[in-house]
């Protein structure tokens, strides 16, 4: 199994998940990060933090995103990894004071 | 191994997962003449990855690679086999380092706190994992595994290992890096049932979904609820539920349908507490009441053999550093050790002595950094004063166990192992260790 970043990171990218994975295996482009399946150790510790909730234990995805977790393999194999947050993209909504934490 | 007058020295005191993050973070920032040491009580590193994930969890321990490569950065140095309170003293680590951080951990088990708690088969969790997973501290433990019941207290993830541990099929715990001492004890186990137990209901867990998940295709064994425990509302998330604990409860929820059909079962039980347990000279039973919240009332008895406490731990209290009772760890603002709120200047604390034992492997990475950026932006204050090293910290450092040995006891485990058909098997004993990180040819 593997932890899988799904359309809701799309346009928010937070990158909350980026500070509390351990062998850092987020990815990132101009609208989200994705996480490499090869190098996620399942330790979980991404899911709860994501302020949006997207990210998801690949057996817990909905059928409706099913497919992220080809996107993610795919777009972690084509873009570079993130060690450290960035602000969040413009449009993202403002998060509650604490969110995230 | 002497220090250079004009260098930045820190001491971070623990190698587990906070200390490398904790280092990592520190020597990213790019401080000429930063030396970090990384003080270890074992000879060995990696803390509770080594010695806390579960055997069966092998995925989680290849962050262990993460571990090798922060132990490589220019200006990390190992220093494994020196104690804090027995080689070194804080005073020694203060005199002899700009800045000390404490990544000691939370090494202390909550207690029950009920009569019959010290009977024989009682015991730790902790204690528990520390022993199949070949903590030199737990080699000499004992578990009496020859009755049918076993009981787990505590709805956390630990609780989980315990019971996962004591069900799963023993071919599938031979191909783990679980202790030799501890396979052979399980393989004449008799346990067959794990109650895990707690006091509240099925929507205030602290599982984490993975960790359920687990016991769905556990082989062999049924993972079951018991009907007087639940109502139909009892699957309610509460209204602050984030997705991972509506996961949670979902898998509760599917396990409440389940029949017993197969050898083994792990029967969760909710709204329980804990008021005695009994025995002769052993443990034989366990009793408890039922809150008033819950959906009946009354006392209940189990008989069992074994009972482990899996209710929380504490950071140990280290003389001379402010303590925080109520939270059970070293009294800090952010990663600054402070006494009645003012920062202490020097001392740093990281991971579970700074903020308890919560969150992922990688939570300590968040933990780490913010520590760092609290000695970072000390620095200037920090490096005015003096410090030249202890005759105690200059023998210490003669004698640890240094990276070069920790990759021969290393190397020298990975080999034991592949001789038995494990990825790994470690030595339990400290002079093996050390005799290991002598004698790599003689070892393999």
């Amino acid at each position: 199994m593997a932890y899988v970043v799904t359309d809701l990171c799309s346009g928010c990218r937070y990158t909350e998940c980026v500070t509390v994975c351990p062998v850092e295996c987020f990815h990132v482009d101009e609208r989200m990060t994705y996480i490499d399946p090869d190098n996620c150790i399942d330790c979980g510790g991404c899911a709860p933090i994501c302020p949006v909730g997207a990210i998801h234990a690949d057996f817990l995805l909905p059928a409706d995103k099913k497919e992220w977790i080809g996107v993610n393999r795919e777009r972690a194999a084509l873009t570079p990894v993130l060690t450290q947050r960035l602000p969040p993209l413009p449009g993202a909504p403002a998060l509650p004071q604490g969110a995230g934490a | 191994m002497s220090a250079l007058p004009l260098a930045l020295r820190i001491a971070i005191v623990g190698a587990g997962p906070s200390g490398f993050y904790t280092a990592e973070a520190l020597l990213r920032a790019g401080i000429p003449g930063l030396q970090v040491d990384l003080i270890e009580r074992l000879p060995v590193p990696h803390g509770l990855v080594r010695y806390g994930v579960a055997p069966d969890h092998p995925k989680l321990k290849q962050v262990s690679a993460v571990f090798e490569r922060i132990a490589a950065m220019p200006g990390l140095r190992f220093l494994g086999g020196v104690a804090l309170g027995q080689d070194v003293t804080l005073d020694d680590l203060r005199r002899s380092y700009h800045t000390v951080v404490l990544a000691t951990g939370a090494a202390q088990s909550r207690r029950l706190g009920i009569p019959g708690e010290d009977l024989p088969g009682c015991h730790a969790a902790g204690d528990f994992v520390g022993w199949y997973n070949g903590h030199p501290d737990q080699r000499d433990c004992r578990f009496d595994l020859s009755a049918e019941r076993a009981v787990v207290v505590g709805h956390g993830n630990v609780a989980l290992d315990v019971a996962r541990v004591l069900l799963r099929p023993m071919d599938e715990l031979r191909r783990t890096d679980i202790a030799a001492h501890a396979l052979d004890a399980l393989a004449d186990s008799r346990v067959r049932e794990v109650v895990v137990v707690g006091r509240r209901g099925p929507a205030q867990t602290r599982f984490s979904p993975k960790e359920l998940h687990e016991f769905d295709t556990l082989a062999g064994c049924d993972a079951l609820l018991d009907d007087g425990d639940w109502t139909a509302q009892s699957f309610d998330p509460l209204p602050d539920a984030d997705a991972e604990a509506r996961a949670a409860i979902q898998l509760l929820q599917g396990f409440s349908t389940h029949a017993p059909a197969q050898p083994r079962r792990c029967v969760f039980r909710f709204h329980l507490a804990p008021a005695a347990i009994s025995g002769h000279g052993r443990v034989q039973a366990m009793h408890f009441v039922r809150p008033p919240d819950a959906p009946a009332g009354g006392e209940l008895t189990l008989d069992c053999g074994l009972v482990f406490a899996s209710v929380g731990r504490r950071a140990l209290p280290l003389p001379g550093v402010p303590y925080d009772a109520a939270r059970g760890v070293h009294a800090n603002a952010r990663g600054r050790i402070t006494e009645a709120g003012r920062a202490v200047a020097g001392l740093y604390v990281c991971g579970w002595a700074k903020r308890g034992p919560q969150g992922t492997i990688g939570s300590n990475r968040a933990c780490g950094v913010q520590t760092a950026e609290a000695v970072l932006a000390d620095l200037p204050m920090l490096r005015e004063r003096p410090v030249a090293p202890t005759p105690a910290v200059l023998a210490a450092c003669e004698r640890a166990v240094d990276r070069g040995a920790w990759q021969r006891i290393d190397r020298a485990e990975l080999a034991r192992g592949t001789a038995l058909g494990k990825p790994r098997e470690k030595f339990v004993d400290l002079d093996a260790m050390r005799a290991a990180a002598r004698l790599e040819a003689a070892a393999c």
